[in-house]
């Protein structure tokens, strides 16, 4: 069975969003994972990481975002860390088309796109605190792939 | 993200390439604000080289909607991924600025990026 495991640091700026969800989806590669599951894990990353910069950290370019990666078998863990403002009520901020920021042109979407795209997200939160988000996806078999 | 522009009447067409995300969305979104001026009724977004969208996208797709609806005109998404057909069906977005018929119809849901 394949176990695997990575961390990465790095500055909450947005050109940073691309970057972790390459990283991840690197990282998924290794289970030979589907287009699909491979697009799924990378928007996923990339809705995390935006709400860790924007949210979490209020667009300060100062802080810094963790991802961790976890592979045991063809089960891949991502865990999207900030040590920013924290979320008060996580229940509602997970609502379909809530959004903190409504004249930021923000589609409030952005849990919806993380729940429909992984089979688990996890949010853990404090105020003051930070946020983490921990999403889980268990990957089709390479015998089933066309 | 390349923003590719022409226009006819009252009728914009943008082809946008590149990846649609937050680090992107401010650029997207002042480009086709600037080429939107109060002659423009129609949008027509061919995002077929978009090869990644999330909810930024989103946002972005729907501010400009509900520019377009406030002057009476109107949003169409002419060609696209399958991929970014799935995240915009997901947000119930699909529906407002599906085409009606023709144009490009071949182009849509064809191309996996």
């Amino acid at each position: 069975m394949l176990e695997n495991q990575m961390e990465l640091h790095f500055a909450s700026i947005s050109q940073n969003e691309a970057f972790a969800r390459t990283v991840a989806a690197a990282f998924a590669t290794q289970l030979n994972p589907t287009i699909e599951e491979l697009t799924d894990i990378r928007t996923a990353v990339s809705e995390a990481v935006t709400n860790a910069i924007i949210h979490g950290y209020e667009n300060d370019p100062g802080q810094t975002v963790i991802l961790t990666g976890e592979i045991q078998g063809r089960s891949i863990v991502l865990s999207i860390r900030d040590t920013g403002r924290g979320i008060e009520n996580v229940e509602l901020a997970r609502q379909p088309f809530y959004t903190s920021q409504p004249n930021m042109e923000r589609s409030g979407m952005g849990f919806s796109v993380m729940e429909a795209f992984m089979d688990k997200v996890v949010v853990e939160s404090s105020p003051g605190q930070g946020t983490v988000v921990t999403l889980f996806k268990q990957l089709s078999q390479e015998d089933d792939h066309a | 993200m390349q923003i590719m522009t022409k226009r006819k009447n009252g009728l914009l067409i943008a082809s946008l390439s590149g990846e649609l995300d937050h680090h992107s969305a401010s650029q997207v979104r002042e480009e086709l604000d600037e080429e939107l001026t109060m002659d423009i009724q129609e949008l027509e977004l061919d995002l077929s080289g978009v090869t990644f969208m999330d909810s930024s996208g989103i946002g972005v797709i729907l501010g400009r909607y509900r520019i377009l609806r406030e002057r009476g005109g109107s949003l169409r998404i002419t060609a696209m991924s399958a991929y970014v057909g799935r995240i915009l069906k997901m947000a119930g977005v699909l529906p407002l600025v599906s085409q009606q018929e023709s144009q490009s119809k071949g182009k849509r849901g064809t191309k996996h990026a």
